[in-house]
């Protein structure tokens, strides 16, 4: 077993969290508490959850605008994630960011981005700036299969493994880019192919099952720290909802979804845990109620929260003073 | 004091800066072991190795994005773009990051990044290669933009932008990258956003940046052959815009021309006339006239390019209409 029994209930936790926050940011939506565009992480926990509990404190962590979910992992409390969302002073960044742009320097976390692709540089240069300075973090992006058509993707990864930045590279497949499908958008369905024209350590895995996607992006992180460069990875996933909010998700064949959810990564932590561990259902149960506890009393702190204050609408433009 | 060119002062200030700051670095096309494509660079990686001094491939909008990132991460660099052209290539990058990311993280991450290289026209170049683009990059809050074609000024200002914890656009001039000019030999930072008097006059303030300054002060010395007393005002930096400058200068000249090199559709002379006659309307006894490329893309032929861009004729002329003799 690569996940001790302790780790992999606090992955059952967290991606339990995940999903019942998520669920939250729904029902609040269609109540107009969240406006604009909101992507929902459910039914990809795994990844996130996986990936951030193989990763260090220090490394840095770049992501999308489906970011809800990731920023969590990485340890961010919840109240802060409904407070973003609601546009409150105390949201991750002070409700200037909403949904798509998440960020917390105590956690790593630079971020959700909107550009689809754009992000993926940031997190080479975040390698770059750990090689330059000699340290031993590395770098992990996360990126759609829809990015995966971007120009700056590649020019990231070149420069990344002509410059051996430790940079994991993780392509997370949802099969679809916004409502087109895998086969419809891309010509190769392998999308860590992507990764053989640079030369670049390429694999593809299965990423519903949290513990899978822990052993391949530890995998992964050995790789960059030892000095021998990026890496990119491919983990197959699926989300259950649509693109964002708006998005009904109608383009999805017959069956698709329900056949999907058979690989749920929360139900697969827990067969894991009530088989290798001995946990037994009533325990998952009193995780599940905590969980939910937890993420409504955080729902209703947001709630009551100062909206973002006007007087700093002018503070955010520029830097006044170096960090 | 010593006499610089351009380039040598631009060295210079980076040279010091590298010494100063280990997190410093240039990145950029050929900057390295080809010593710059404009000789900027020459001799820094013999002196700060190739950790620093580091070549790039021909990826504008990846290794500028990089570079955001590493200045993320609290390094300190300095992207050479061969000319501003490419940099288009490298919009997406300096726009949807650079520009946003302190806002976007609610003042959590800075992006402390120069962005520096040749723009405007050269000589016979053509269309793509010719642009003068300061006003597609002031028009984005988040960065500060300087343009500045004089040796003392690049010197002082590009020391000031390496310091910046904000990314700055810092455009010179491949024309006048041999244009020799007094530097003093003590160091010293200009402040950004400050504009400088470049010639002091009574009737008429020409405003304007860039190797348009130069054009600028031949044609002060022709109107006053025309008995005109005519001002320069030089920017320097385009973005903060030093707003009280032109306002003491319309109070004092009451009549100006704005002259930029580049498109005229939306460009920096529209906006700095709007906010002088927005602020200083009772002040003005002509209306302000402005000298830009003419609004077409350029051509090659010599005598043809001639015509698009701004010249000392052209700028003499608008002077003379606003002054009415």
């Amino acid at each position: 077993m690569s996940v001790t029994r302790e780790q992999l209930l606090d992955m059952y936790r967290m991606m339990s969290l995940i999903r019942r926050v998520e669920e939250l940011a729904a029902k609040a939506y269609t109540q107009r508490k969240i406006i604009g565009f909101c992507h929902l992480y459910i039914g990809m926990e795994a990844v996130a959850v996986g990936a951030s509990t193989a990763l260090r404190p220090d490394d840095v962590v770049v992501a999308a605008y489906r970011e809800h979910g990731q920023i969590l992992a990485r340890g961010v409390d919840p109240k802060h994630v409904f407070a973003e969302l609601f546009g409150k002073d105390t949201g991750t960044t002070r409700g200037v960011g909403g949904s798509m742009h998440m960020a917390s320097r105590e956690h790593h976390f630079w971020g959700g981005y909107g550009i689809v692709g754009g992000h993926i540089p940031l997190a080479a240069g975040a390698a770059f700036a750990a090689k330059y300075r000699g340290d031993d973090s590395v770098a992990l992006v996360y990126f759609g299969d829809g990015a995966a058509q971007q120009g700056v993707f590649y020019e990231a990864m070149e420069l990344a493994q002509l410059w051996k930045l430790p940079c994991i590279f993780l392509c997370e497949n949802n099969y679809y880019a916004m409502g087109t499908s895998l086969e419809r958008q891309s010509f190769l369905q392998d999308m860590s192919r992507r990764g053989d024209g640079v030369g670049m350590e390429r694999w593809q895995f299965e990423a519903f099952d949290a513990v899978e996607v822990y052993d391949n992006i530890s995998k992964a992180a050995e790789h960059c720290r030892s000095g021998k460069g990026p890496v990119i990875v491919e983990g197959i996933t699926y989300r259950y909802r649509g693109h964002s909010m708006s998005d009904p998700a109608k383009y999805r064949a017959d069956g698709e979804l329900e056949e999907k959810k058979q690989r749920d990564g929360i139900l697969l932590a827990a067969d894991r845990l009530k088989k290798e561990h001995g946990v037994t259902d009533d325990e998952l149960e009193a995780i599940k109620a905590d969980v939910d506890k937890q993420a409504q009393e955080a729902y209703d702190w947001a709630v009551a929260q100062a909206d973002a204050d006007p007087a700093l609408l002018y503070d955010f433009t520029y830097a006044s003073e170096a960090h | 004091m010593a006499k610089l060119q351009l380039r040598e002062a631009l060295r210079r200030a980076m040279v010091e800066e590298m010494r100063r700051d280990e997190r410093v670095f240039l990145m950029g096309e050929e900057v390295a072991y080809y010593d710059g494509a404009y000789k900027v660079s020459q001799g820094m990686l013999a002196e700060f190795g190739d950790k620093r001094i580091i070549d790039t491939p021909i990826a504008e909008n990846g290794f500028t994005g990089i570079a955001i990132g590493a200045a993320m991460a609290g390094l300190r660099p300095i992207v050479e773009m061969m000319t501003w052209n490419f940099s288009l290539v490298a919009y997406d990058q300096i726009i949807n990051s650079a520009a946003k990311i302190v806002q976007m993280t609610a003042g959590q991450y800075q992006v402390p990044i120069v962005i520096r290289g040749a723009n405007g026209a050269a000589e016979g170049l053509g269309s793509q290669h010719s642009q003068a683009l300061e006003s597609i990059y002031a028009h984005f809050p988040g960065l500060k933009v300087i343009s500045t074609a004089t040796p003392a000024d690049a010197y002082g200002l590009l020391k000031s932008a390496i310091r910046d914890p904000n990314p700055v656009i810092f455009m010179e001039s491949e024309l006048a990258y041999g244009t020799k000019g007094e530097v003093p030999d003590e160091e010293y930072l200009i402040p950004i956003g400050k504009a400088d008097l470049k010639r002091d006059g009574t009737d008429v303030t020409l405003v304007t940046w860039n190797k348009q300054v130069y054009n600028c002060l031949t044609a002060a010395d022709e109107l006053a052959k025309h008995g005109i007393s005519a001002q320069v005002l030089d920017l320097r930096t385009i973005r903060p815009l030093d707003e009280q400058a032109l306002f003491d200068a319309i109070n004092k000249t009451h009549r100006m021309v704005v002259v930029q090199e580049g498109f005229p559709f939306a460009g920096v002379a529209s906006e700095i006339v709007t906010r002088v006659q927005e602020t200083c309307f009772d002040a003005l006894d002509a209306p302000i006239l402005r000298v830009t490329n003419r609004d077409i893309n350029q051509p090659y032929a010599p005598h043809l390019e001639k015509m698009v861009l701004p010249s000392v004729e052209r700028i003499v002329d608008a002077a003379r209409t606003v002054c009415g003799r």
